[in-house]
């Protein structure tokens, strides 16, 4: 695999996370508990969205094949796809976004506070960026998992089973592959591995303080750096792209 | 019976186009008219997100989802300060919203129609954002002050929703014979009740009269309809698209397009419930707000025990 070809995964990687996040979130509009909540919700999915039109974009610029980041987003199969799997499941109740709002919001204030300082230009300046979206992310999620861990009793059991639900969807935001070790070697991104402590950290400080349990490491899923997915992507796909692939010689 | 000495100070500050202000002295009846016209206007920025929420994770490119949830959440944030308008007239928002759900508090009939297409986007965003804005630049000078602070703050971003409607039907008009159909199609459907909005005839308005005087409202439904058309009319003609009214023409000597009959029997039915989606839209909020209720809930007992432990300590 050539530098090239690693960076074009890469960049997808973290487009293609970006991107399924934001449109789950996206969901939420007009579906909020509070006015206030609709737009938080409303704000991350622009952020994450925002952010994955800029990384699409570089990607399609790695690339150099003439796609372009629509291209990318709305005109590769479930396969191509390369987010990860706690990104594609579905909103559940208010709870269950917040826990998995929390886990990969925490996990991209790790991943994105090293690329801001990566050797790749474009790659740190999205990162910086992100860097600022991300702590606004980090600090909702944590707020809301305080209020509903320590909130009511139906709260807290109901916020303490999303957690113990999402737990084994985790591992998986940590795995590396042959992509990651040009990444590292080139100082574009971090090694995964030495991100897990520090989230882990954060998570468990959060979940303490709500009075709710770190779920223990049990099997954990995998599949999305082999393009093997959820069912559930398929149906975004699905809904996300249908304009596009039903007029194929339309220009929006 | 009001206080005339009261009456009197209330109508001149309003005569010398100055503001009335929450504290200020105001008869019951301006009081009541304010909040059922705000409360009005802030349910229809929130039910309005529907029709468009419908299409955002449909939006046809990363650039058009961006500006439609931009655009969503500018309507949220737009219903918000207007509760907030509302709540300086002392009612609450809880209480805004109960009478949203028991049908007590109305909010603007064209949000009963469906977003069919992705083209009803860009109708809704340049018919009825446009209309609305030609509403709204007149209650920038409404009497009360925090109304018209509202007003002013959203009208700024009305004109970038108006104008990126526009822009989807622009793009759509000049694409493929498919997209232009699309975007004909809308304007067909989404012309008349855009004309609706502006409600009834002035010879059949039941709330204007006192509106007038006490300048809550600053020019009939007549001359703002008016407004909206001459402006719209030329609008499509750049785009090349029809506007489905065979009635339509320029009158010279007024200066202003004249056009066919509105059906009155449709906005009488669509008002009165029996729009496409009155009781869907109305459903959603409901479930919506329900759903929520063990959040609400949790966030109080929350903020309850925490305030209980800044006393204890």
């Amino acid at each position: 695999m050539t530098k090239q070809e690693a960076l074009f995964n890469y960049t997808l990687r973290l487009g293609d996370n970006a991107l399924i996040l934001g449109h789950r979130l996206s969901e939420w509009s007009s579906k909020g508990p509070l006015l206030e909540e609709d737009i938080a919700m409303t704000n991350m999915a622009l952020d994450l969205i925002g952010r994955a039109d800029a990384l699409l974009r570089y990607a399609s610029q790695v690339e150099a094949k003439g796609r372009t980041e629509d291209d990318l987003a709305y005109k590769r199969g479930e396969r191509q796809f390369l987010c990860n799997l706690i990104m594609q499941l579905p909103n559940g109740d208010f709870g269950f976004t917040i826990a998995r709002q929390l886990i990969v919001s925490a996990f991209d204030l790790c991943l994105y506070e090293e690329l801001a300082q990566s050797k790749d230009e474009t790659i740190a300046g999205i990162a910086a960026k992100a860097v600022k979206e991300v702590k606004y992310h980090l600090k909702f999620s944590t707020d809301w998992t305080l209020r509903l861990g320590d909130g009511t009793e139906e709260s807290h059991n109901r916020i303490q089973k999303s957690f113990d639900d999402i737990w084994m969807f985790t591992a998986e935001l940590f795995e590396t592959n042959e992509v990651d070790a040009i990444m590292v070697k080139e100082g574009i991104a971090p090694d995964y591995n030495n991100l897990k402590a520090r989230w882990k950290k954060i998570i468990t400080e959060v979940l303490l303080e709500a009075t709710l349990k770190v779920p223990a490491d049990a099997y954990m899923q995998t599949g999305s750096r082999k393009g093997v997915h959820t069912e559930y992507l398929g149906y975004i796909l699905a809904e996300l792209q249908y304009l596009p692939r039903a007029y194929p010689d339309a220009k929006w | 019976m009001e206080n005339v000495n009261h009456l009197e100070k209330f109508q001149a500050v309003i005569d010398a186009d100055s503001k009335i202000e929450p504290k200020d002295w105001m008869p019951e009846d301006y009081r009541k008219h304010l909040i059922r016209q705000i409360s009005q206007h802030a349910h229809s920025e929130v039910i309005g997100m529907q029709p468009e929420g419908n299409w955002i994770t449909r939006a046809p490119s990363l650039r058009a989802k961006l500006i439609l949830l931009a655009k969503i959440q500018d309507e949220a944030g737009h219903g918000l300060y207007l509760y907030s308008a509302c709540e300086t007239l002392g009612i609450s928002r809880e209480e805004l919203i109960e009478q949203l759900h028991t049908g007590k508090a109305k909010y603007s009939s064209i949000f009963n129609y469906p977003a069919v297409t992705w083209a009803d986007i860009g109708a809704i965003g340049w018919l009825v954002d446009g209309a609305a804005i030609v509403n709204q630049i007149s209650l920038q000078r409404t009497s009360y002050g925090p109304y018209s602070r509202a007003m002013i703050r959203i009208c700024k971003e009305e004109s970038f929703h108006q104008r990126q409607g526009y822009e989807i039907m622009g793009k759509l008009a000049l694409g493929t014979p498919e997209q232009k159909e699309m975007a004909q199609d809308a304007l067909n459907r989404w012309w008349w009740p855009s004309l609706m909005m502006f409600g009834p005839h002035d010879t059949d308005s039941p709330h204007s009269g006192k509106a007038m005087t006490w300048r809550i409202k600053r020019e009939s439904n007549d001359v703002l309809r008016q407004r909206f058309i001459d402006k719209t009319v030329q609008q499509t003609e750049v785009i090349g698209l029809k506007i489905p009214d065979d009635k339509l023409k320029w009158n010279e000597t007024k200066g202003v397009y004249e056009h066919g009959e509105i059906d009155w029997e449709e906005f009488n039915q669509v008002i009165n419930g029996n729009g496409p989606l009155n009781k869907i839209r109305l459903a959603n909020h409901i479930s919506a707000h329900e759903n929520g209720a063990w959040v609400r809930e949790a966030a109080n007992a929350y903020a309850a025990k925490q305030k209980k432990e800044v006393l204890v300590a």
